[in-house]
């Protein structure tokens, strides 16, 4: 009935049974993880940079006098493997506050093949303890440079630079960073090399391989653990195999064939090299493109919103602060994330209700079907909220599910591809279930704001391709031993290459869940069900030709399925916001109602105050909100004190239950976990920014906001409430 | 006998100032067909819920020892568990009671001396209404008898909701409807009936009213001292009728002037000691305005007085005014007599006005926000919506009035002087809030208690005019929720500051609850004076009775105490929030099926456990150990006691 070009994206069964003794296996895997990291972190040092830091603080503005010497020195940040410095201007002034004042810190400009970073002439004085070991609080990667804007605010473009330059260039990162520095106290030759440098390397196109990930993979002897045998399997599933695939089905006691047809990507370039094939029955199709957003509306979006947190003006910031909930409205981000997780819960109330396999399709097929697929898959299947089960899951929906991340990030600035922050909507959705079902996840914020950071580290393989195929060819084509292995480069989800085992910690949850023991005889009486979801590309690539190619595929497979249309509302994604279907409504009631199981289903609340603006990540550089001595960290800080005490006094009791009984020496003492890292700083000297930026002078002063007096503008009241006096007796009101 | 002349006289203090609203009924009415034009999304401009799960928040059954709530789940009976001296009034079948997130639901309605309770039994788990009628605010019969018969009526409550019921026409015309009944109750003031904090014979452990002694707490600031002591000169109310009998003021100002400076200051409020900074000496005092006039009125006494408190703080030569008003209605006030202080008249003070708005200004912004929050949230726009009301705009100025007020006393070792015009709404948000962020007594749960009987009870908050207990007047332009602002601005820092409180959510909505309820006596009466008069700590019941015989349900589990410790907390919208366990808990989405604390309670339940089998454990080891002596590094020296970061 179907050819080969019927092509299944990914099939997804879950079977609930099987799902909870896995965890359980899963937990297992848990307790070893901490030496395998541990392990990799010490060869990843092997390789690596040496630890000193290549951070400066701010140390405080009035020590600095802008006229003050230029250092006598030059300095270099530590470059990494493969890292090469292409030009650098000494004397240039880093200011340290975000108003019109001419306060900073002198220092070296350079920019390199991987960033641009400013190495500053003081020394530095404190330890970050949660510091990335490829780039410092002062180095920008390249692809996490987002604008340069010149003098009177003026947007600079790739291209248009001459021979001048500005006096002070801002620079606004995706990781919202904000940088400004003044270049006019350095030489005229140096400023003038270092701003065309910044731009030529950060804003105009390029070809893939002048990506640092290249050169450094070329100059580190990566261990490649990822490929490892031993250790790949208790590792993040990579799904790049058919093993993986096959294992991944039994998991979820899938009744799947696992076929390899497209092993060379001869089907489509974009297909899997193990592609399932399922025994359709009851299916509805539900294409994304009618209902969700677009790329381009996501973007547009997004650059809306994204302004609001890149602030270099503290009055502006207090003013803009006036109109801030109806701005957020405006720029409709909220109401996107809103729209996505929506569509995930229709597509579980399909799956769980009605017991019938959802087919999502969209143009593409990998963008807004990557999301909402995953978001199904975390909603039902608790494996996916543990950190190894979330990283499998990127891995197995966008990362072999061929989501086009190099041109959605845009890494090589070309004009003919369409940037779109697919992903971040993603996490963001992720972020919106995690603060409403807390305990539910194994991985924290941290984690999630760490990896939307790492987005934009052009070294991982993760995020640099568009596809299996094309990173298959591409590392085969840049490996120096042609012929033999491809080039061996770091996965993201190869954390000690970025962060030391302390600061990892930090990517998992104190509050999370367990997954109980329970016994056989509860788990039998689970109904066996057949919870599918398939998603299928519609189209290969979106070249015009080949545009709507798949589309009539499934418009096929749709007539002889005489399948159902899911969508029950019509709504262009234009429309202002599509109601709730009442249905999705009362399937969340009647599952609220229901004794709440974090290793269940799970839905998120989408009323209006229930999704919110993920805090850490985007306010967390903005000095004047950041909430010295509170923020999530003070009730983590206790959390964590307290496990920390309940690990204790379990330590005391299993060592006692040794002496007692055989007087040998107890077990070892458990690995530090996250717990003991916050717990060991006060967390009164924490902030909300925790743990991106440390509050480094305690004595603070509160941010007053600059522009209350021309606030409120209460006219139009009936009766003109304002000007009547508090009194209500009849004498006031004359 | 001596019972019902102090209710009398409760309602005879009410009548003064009920004529007075004339302008604000035009007010009201505005509201009422802003609402008909939203008819197409409420059909109804009253309507309502409280679903059966929702008992865990309706105050009366909390309000009520945990046993008798049990009793109540247990008994299917469709009358209510009644509290001591509680009577029903009335009791009718077949009501039905119009839920605006389950629909209509038929039942038997119960009307008491104390409460409104709906039971229908068709639903399984049954369902319950049940309300103290003290939140009621308005009783209204809507529209004629429909069509089927039937008349409904609309229950408008402070507590931000609606409640809408309707039964079959009495046959019988002459019998009176329950709603008629309900009426009665709910408004006893009007009605000249005792309100039922006076009837409420609950005994607890504790006597609440002795929860805060003015002596005690001055002392724990270190007063008196060698700048500040305790005057006796309103002993009897005399000087000021709205402040308490305990007064702190400058040493070196004898009684006398103190009375030429009552002369002053609107109401005879002096600018008195709320609080003073352990170690700078700078104190937080406050007053009403000065009588100024249009024509610049000066007063000697008054300027040396304010001199006098800028002299007992040794560390700054300044003194900051915070006048709370805008100061176009600083200066509108002038012509009333009122005004604020000139710097010219007052040397080494500087003047700021921190632009929070009036009572009626705040009252408007609540009833816009309870149209966009109730019955149900518009899906579009919800932000721009909550903007519209300005709520939190306004809650934001309160704090940042607060903050800088704090920002003073504690960075800039400055004295500071709050007022408005009177000194009871907006200077006692502001001065409490300060004290909040500045001292961590007043972060636990005693030492709130103590700072609401302090700022806002002793110091004469208008609870009686501003809540209406009782009072059918419910278009009273003295009405406003200014505690409730207050109470909105504690959550506010809490929220920011998760571990540096030991009361939860819960206690705060918990007092705010029985701030309607009328079942305690703590919120009754607009000053001292008249809780005095009232003998009000032998007539009634204080609520903290009630919190403080349950302390476990309202401990927040992850308090750190960090003693000196000042809270700054950030003024930003990007960090204010609608406070959606109170405005909006009605909303059965709206409600988090674990309450988060829970799990945090289960591991200090788990860490109590573990602690005990060590403890055991230890024991054990030690009379072991005795017994044989084993080697030198015995068990028992490795078993440190667990360290405790607090």
């Amino acid at each position: 009935m179907f050819d080969g070009r019927v092509l299944l994206k990914q099939v997804i069964l879950l079977f609930w049974p099987l799902i909870s003794t896995w965890v359980q296996g899963a937990e297992k895997i848990d307790s070893c993880q901490l030496q395998v990291l541990e392990m990799l972190s010490s060869l990843g040092s092997a390789g690596g940079k040496s630890a000193k830091p290549s951070f400066v603080s701010y140390v405080t503005p009035e020590e600095i006098k802008s006229e003050k010497e230029p250092s006598r020195k030059e300095k270099h940040p530590d470059l990494l493997p493969g890292e090469v410095v292409f030009c650098s201007a000494s004397t240039v002034l880093k200011y340290t506050q975000d108003d019109l004042s001419q306060r900073g810190v002198f220092g070296v400009l350079l920019c390199t093949n991987f960033r641009v970073s400013f190495v500053s002439d003081e020394e530095p004085t404190e330890e970050m303890l949660f510091k990335n070991k490829l780039y410092g609080e002062n180095d920008i990667p390249l692809s996490c440079v987002d604008n340069i804007y010149g003098d009177k605010r003026k947007l600079i473009t790739g291209g248009l630079v001459k021979n001048k330059y500005p006096s002070k260039m801002i620079i606004h990162c995706k990781d919202l960073r904000v940088f400004q520095f003044s270049l006019s106290f350095s030489k005229e030759e140096d400023a003038k090399k270092i701003f065309q440098g910044i731009v030529h390397h950060c804003l105009e196109p390029k070809s893939l391989r002048c990506l640092f990930a290249f050169s450094y993979c070329e100059n580190t002897s990566y261990p490649g653990s990822y490929t490892v045998e031993n250790t790949s399997k208790k590792q993040t599933v990579m799904f790049d195999s058919v093993e993986d695939w096959t294992q991944d089905m039994k998991r979820t006691k899938g009744n799947c064939r696992v076929v390899s047809e497209n092993s060379n990507f001869e089907l489509s370039p974009k297909m899997l090299t193990a592609v399932a094939h399922n025994h359709l029955y009851s299916v509805k199709t539900e294409d994304l493109s009618d209902t969700l957003p677009t790329v381009q509306d996501i973007l547009l979006s997004y650059n809306k919103f994204k302004q609001f947190f890149l602030i270099d003006n503290t009055t502006e910031f207090w003013m803009s602060d006036m109109k801030w909930f109806s701005s957020l409205d405006n720029c409709g981000w909220l109401d996107i994330i809103r729209q996505c997780l929506q569509k995930a819960v229709e597509v579980v109330e399909s799956l769980e209700k009605e017991n019938t396999n959802v087919l999502i399709m969209e143009e593409g097929g990998s963008d807004l079907c990557c999301v909402v697929s995953s978001l199904v898959q975390l909603m039902l299947d608790p494996y996916y909220r543990t950190l190894l089960g979330f990283q499998s899951l990127v891995q197995k929906e966008w990362v072999a599910g061929g989501h086009a991340f190099l041109d959605r990030s845009n890494h090589l600035h070309l004009k003919d591809k369409v940037e779109s922050p697919v992903f971040l909507l993603f996490l963001e959705c992720v972020w919106q279930l995690q603060q409403q079902h807390g305990p539910a996840f194994q991985f924290s914020e941290t984690y999630l704001t760490v990896l939307s950071d790492s987005v934009h580290v052009p070294v991982f393989t993760t995020f640099l391709f568009n596809n299996d195929g094309h990173r298959d060819s591409l590392l085969r084509a840049e490996s120096p031993h042609t012929q033999r292995s491809p080039l061996n480069c770091p996965t993201v989800w190869d954390w000690s290459v970025q962060f030391d085992c302390k600061a990892q910690d930090l990517f998992t949850n104190p509050l999370y869940t367990e997954k109980p023991k329970q016994d056989t005889s509860v788990r039998k009486s689970y109904r066996p069900r057949h919870l599918r979801q398939l998603s299928l590309p519609s189209s290969a690539f979106k070249t015009p030709p080949k545009k709507g190619f798949f589309k009539d595929e499934a418009d096929n497979l749709k007539k002889i399925l005489g399948v159902k249309r899911l969508s029950r509302w019509m709504l262009s994604p234009s429309s202002d916001s599509p109601q709730t279907s009442s249905s999705v409504r009362e399937f969340y009631e009647a599952w609220q109602t229901k004794p709440l199981d974090y290793h269940g289903l799970l839905l998120p609340c989408l009323d209006g105050p229930s999704i919110r603006v993920w805090m850490q990540r985007y306010l967390r550089w903005i000095h004047d909100v950041q909430i010295l001595g509170g923020g999530p960290v003070a009730m983590l800080s206790k959390v964590s004190e307290i496990l920390g005490e309940v690990q204790e006094l379990q330590r005391q009791l299993d060592r006692h239950g040794c002496t007692l009984t055989s007087n040998h020496k107890g077990a070892r003492p458990r690995a530090k976990t996250a717990a003991a890292v916050i717990a060991a700083r006060s967390s009164v000297r924490l902030s909300s920014s925790f743990p991106f930026v440390t509050s480094r002078n305690w004595a603070f002063k509160p941010a007053i906001p600059t522009s209350l007096l021309q606030s409120l503008m209460v006219t139009g009241m009936p009766g003109n409430l304002a000007d009547r006096e508090d009194d209500g007796g009849p004498e006031s009101l004359v | 006998m001596e019972k019902s002349g102090s209710i009398d006289s409760l309602g005879s203090k009410q009548s003064s100032s009920r004529q007075a609203s004339v302008d604000s009924l035009s007010s009201t009415s505005t509201s009422r067909s802003d609402r008909s034009t939203h008819a197409a999304k409420t059909p109804y401009a009253m309507s309502s819920d409280n679903v059966s799960t929702s008992t865990e928040f309706s105050p009366e059954l909390r309000g009520r020892p945990k046993a008798a709530a049990k009793v109540l789940r247990d008994s299917n009976k469709e009358e209510p568990q009644l509290l001591p001296k509680e009577s029903v009034q009335d009791m009718a079948k077949d009501v039905t009671y119009i839920c605006p997130y389950i629909g209509a639901l038929r039942g038997t309605l119960t009307v008491t001396n104390y409460r409104l309770f709906f039971r229908c039994m068709d639903r399984e788990p049954a369902f319950v209404l049940d309300l103290p009628l003290g939140v009621v605010s308005r009783v209204e019969k809507i529209g004629g008898a429909s069509s089927r018969g039937e008349v409904s009526y609309g229950l408008v409550c402070k507590d931000i909701r609606n409640l809408r019921f309707a039964h079959k026409q009495m046959e019988d015309s002459l019998r009176k409807s329950i709603f008629e009944i309900l009426m009665k109750f709910a408004f006893p003031v009007s009605n000249g009936l005792p309100i039922f904090a006076f009837e409420y014979g609950q005994v607890y452990p504790e006597n609440g009213w002795k929860v805060y002694d003015a002596q005690a707490e001055y002392k724990r600031q270190g007063i008196p001292n060698e700048s500040w002591r305790i005057t006796k000169v309103n002993d009897h109310y005399e000087v000021c009728d709205t402040y308490p009998s305990n007064l702190v003021v400058p040493v070196n100002i004898p009684d006398e002037e103190l009375k030429r400076v009552a002369a002053f200051r609107a109401k005879g409020r002096i600018p008195v000691l709320s609080w003073i900074h352990p170690e700078s000496q700078a104190t937080v005092t406050r007053c009403s305005q000065p009588m100024v006039g249009v024509n610049g009125k000066r007063s000697k006494d008054d300027e040396k007085y304010l001199q006098a408190i800028m002299d007992a703080n040794a560390q700054s030569h300044k003194l900051f005014i915070f006048d709370a008003r805008p100061s176009v209605n600083a200066a509108a006030n002038k012509m009333k007599g009122g005004g604020y202080e000139s710097e010219d008249a007052y040397q080494n003070a500087e003047l700021v006005f921190l632009d929070i708005h009036n009572i009626h200004v705040m009252r408007e912004s609540l009833r816009k926000l309870k149209e966009v929050v109730y019955p149900n949230i518009e899906e579009s726009h919800w932000l721009s919506n909550l903007e519209s009301t300005h709520w939190l705009e306004h809650i934001k100025l309160i704090l940042a009035g607060a903050l800088r007020i704090a920002d003073k006393v504690e960075s800039g070792k400055t004295s500071v002087v709050v007022h408005c015009s009177d000194g009871w709404d907006r200077t006692a948000q502001l001065t409490s809030l300060a004290m909040l962020m500045l001292d961590g007594h007043y972060r636990t749960i005693r030492g709130f208690q103590v700072l609401l009987e302090k700022e806002w009870l002793s110091f004469g908050h208008r609870f009686q005019l501003r809540i209406g207990h009782g009072d059918k007047n419910h278009t009273d332009a003295d009405r406003s929720p200014v505690f409730l602002q207050f109470i909105d601005c504690v959550w506010q820092i809490t929220r920011q500051f998760p571990a540096a409180f030991e009361f939860n959510e819960y206690f705060l909505v918990t007092i705010l609850d029985h701030m309607y309820s009328c079942l305690f006596g703590t919120f009754m009466c607009n000053s001292e004076q008249q809780r005095v008069k009232e003998e009000l700590p032998k007539k009634t019941v204080s609520l903290w009775a009630y919190i403080n015989s349950q302390l476990e349900e309202f401990t927040n589990p992850l308090y750190v105490n960090y003693s000196n410790h000042v809270l700054f907390p950030v003024v930003s919208m990007r960090h204010l929030e609608l406070w959606v366990g109170y405005y909006i808990r009605w909303n059965p989405r709206m409600r988090p099926q674990e309450p988060v604390h829970q799990r945090y309670k289960e591991l200090l339940a788990k860490r109590a456990e573990l602690q005990k089998r060590v403890e055991e454990l230890q024991r054990d080891v030690t009379n072991r150990s005795a017994s044989s002596t084993e080697r030198a590094g015995s068990p028992t020296r490795s078993i440190t006691p667990v360290q405790t970061f607090v």
